[in-house]
């Protein structure tokens, strides 16, 4: 987690001291933006892996939402709430049914959520089969959690910071918060103590699906307009796996926190940007990013100079 | 010709075939539901021509999922399938630019080409011991920025040699090439896990990684050659692919990453590694392959497709994919 909050500080100052127009309260409110909806998704994938499993569906559903978004969020303002609830329900059902189907299934996470990714885009290609945004979209609430409060302050990360301070801090001092890190760090073990195995590892899919639903509705927010686009749903997925990694959130479980993600999530952001500034030619920017996630996933491997007994590279 | 392909589906047995196992009779039995299905729906579907064409569209993913299968009985997975596949099209098709020499090569440069990025893979995960999960799907992200890069900075020729063509379309006394290739990389496949140190190492490490070093087996050493060859096979098939297209195209390769995997586990290989026979695997390609094949002839539009192929393959991996319970 430190390791991503000195990448991000160092990536993003080296940003903002090229970006041509400095550092305004515009730049600033774009890298919000795009850093907040990357981690979201951060911090949905973090709840699945925290006990030890992994969601490879987080981008479908947030490629679902999006799409359901830009329909749903017309109207007067209660109507938009409305959109707003029923996008967030539909990424608890579709984290539900992950989850129930790894726990009542004991099917393995990766190939299932594999599975149902397929259905949620399925789902999603349905209702936008073209990219598009319904008649009568509501502006209002996208701009407002777009725009910047007091002219100053990106609103985008407090909504972020809300986030944090309202559902991840007391999710982690909960019964069912220190539930899902005991699962992850021994799910026999914490079998035996009487940990509610099942309903943490439900509630950790449940989480992942609502703040993947966020990060859709976010999407929306950003670009009023939704579309059901296989490369975005794969670029997501792939992106919240690298961020939950810089994050210092142990693949293996019960290690790491939502705080950590979300700077992995921002210091993933910020060297991609920073391809932008210093005027690479787009296309190099998959292959910079691939060989950052790959050194980054290397980095993990430091603990093997620690072993002294060679069995225990097996355990 | 045919012999081939009995060879592939009736390997020499060892004991621990002897006996069906009762996932492979499933995928079996789902194989017959589906050609029902099918025949209800079109005459056609029973006919010689129209089986041994869906053969022949199988052949590519039973290629791909072949490597896939050696993975997964290590109890990994290979997620980097999908750029593997479209790398080794895309390499094969740039080499056909090179003249004459270009052309002899191609097939195995692509390959070749697959092959290095299995071994990254393996090196990864055998000797840094990163979660293969996570090394595949960077050096999935790596191969996809490289290609990228490539395509967009070089336009290379990307149209199929002549032998491509013929491997992938071709045809021996009207049994197609392609499935001829697969029977025989499914005998060697069969021979390999069955009839060698190397098949019994996988599947020693599959059950318990620490055992198997324990009784002397150079286990990473077996887990890198395991990853080289899914890459090399996973870049196999896209030389295949292209060969049968005509030309590479990007992202080719990713419709091939879950049926790849779902093909293997319904064909009864345990996720978690150690277990399983390459007879589930052809089960789990055909099976893959009809289940497609009948979701395009009722012309269901892409939406509905995704849908429906999720969900049955959900349900068929509630039906006889699941771990143990107990703990």
């Amino acid at each position: 987690m430190l390791l991503a909050l000195a990448i991000f500080i160092i990536m993003f100052a080296l940003y903002l001291a090229n970006h041509p127009a400095g550092f305004t309260p515009n730049v600033v409110q774009t890298a919000a933006n795009k850093g907040v909806l990357l981690a979201l998704v951060a911090m949905a994938q973090t709840f699945v892996v925290l006990t030890a499993g992994i969601d490879l569906s987080v981008g479908m559903i947030f490629i679902l939402a999006n799409c359901l978004a830009s329909y749903l969020l017309v109207g007067t303002p209660v109507t938009v709430a409305l959109g707003v609830g029923g996008v967030l329900l539909t990424g608890l059902a579709c984290g539900a049914l992950n989850g129930l189907l790894v726990i009542y299934g004991r099917l393995q996470p990766i190939v299932i959520t594999i599975a149902t990714g397929a259905v949620f885009f399925g789902i999603a290609l349905w209702i936008r089969p073209y990219p598009g945004s319904a008649d009568g979209f509501s502006a209002e609430l996208a701009d407002a959690l777009t725009g910047k409060v007091f002219g100053v302050f990106p609103a985008s990360l407090l909504f972020l910071i809300a986030l944090v301070l309202l559902v991840w801090l007391p999710f982690r001092r909960s019964v069912i918060g220190r539930a899902v890190y005991a699962v992850g760090s021994s799910e026999p073990a914490a079998y035996m103590s009487g940990v509610p195995v099942m309903r943490a590892k439900f509630v950790a899919y449940v989480l992942s699906g609502l703040f993947a639903a966020m990060g859709g509705l976010f999407m929306t927010f950003f670009t009023y307009s939704g579309e059901a686009s296989l490369a975005n749903g794969n670029t997501y997925t792939l992106s919240s796996i690298a961020a939950v990694v810089l994050g210092g959130v142990s693949l293996f479980g019960g290690r790491g926190s939502a705080v950590g993600a979300i700077f992995g999530a921002l210091a993933f952001r910020a060297i991609g940007d920073l391809l932008f500034v210093f005027d690479f030619d787009p296309l190099w920017q998959p292959l910079f990013q691939g060989v950052v996630l790959l050194l980054a996933v290397s980095l993990g491997s430091a603990r093997l100079f620690q072993v002294r007994n060679r069995l225990d590279l097996f355990t | 010709m045919t012999t081939d392909k009995l060879d592939a589906t009736t390997p020499p047995r060892p004991r621990w075939t002897s006996r069906i196992d009762m996932p492979v009779a499933t995928a079996f039995g789902c194989i017959l539901v589906l050609l029902l299905i099918g025949s209800l729906y079109s005459p056609n579907f029973l006919s010689p021509e129209y089986l041994l064409q869906q053969l022949k569209v199988g052949a590519f993913l039973g290629v791909i999922a072949t490597g896939m299968m050696l993975v997964i009985l290590l109890g990994q997975i290979d997620l980097s399938v999908p750029w593997a596949v479209t790398l080794g099209a895309m390499m094969a098709s740039a080499a056909t630019a090179y003249g004459p020499m270009g052309e002899i090569f191609a097939i195995p440069f692509g390959v070749l080409c697959g092959v290095l990025m299995g071994l990254v893979n393996g090196i990864g995960v055998a000797y840094l011991r990163i979660p293969s999960m996570i090394i595949t799907l960077a050096v999935n992200a790596v191969a996809q920025g490289l290609m990228v890069a490539y395509t967009g900075g070089f336009a290379p020729q990307d149209s199929a040699s002549p032998a491509m063509r013929y491997l992938a379309a071709g045809s021996v006394l009207g049994v197609p090439n392609a499935v001829i290739v697969w029977a025989i990389t499914g005998v060697v496949a069969v021979f390999l896990l069955g009839r060698t140190t190397f098949g019994r190492a996988i599947y020693g490490i599959g059950n318990k990684e620490a055992a198997a070093y324990l009784s002397g087996i150079p286990t990473q050493r077996v887990v890198m050659i395991a990853f080289a060859l899914c890459g090399g096979l996973a870049a196999f098939g896209g030389v295949l692919l292209a060969g049968y297209a005509g030309k590479a195209a990007q992202s080719m390769g990713d419709a091939y990453l879950l049926p790849a995997i779902a093909a293997v586990v319904l064909g009864g290989t345990s996720i978690l590694g150690g277990r399983g026979n390459y007879l589930g695997t052809i089960a789990g390609v055909i099976l893959i392959t009809l289940l497609q094949s009948i979701l395009s002839v009722m012309q269901i539009a892409e939406f509905g497709r995704q849908i429906i192929y999720g969900a049955v393959i959900i349900v068929m991996l509630l039906l006889y994919g699941r771990e143990k319970s107990g703990r």
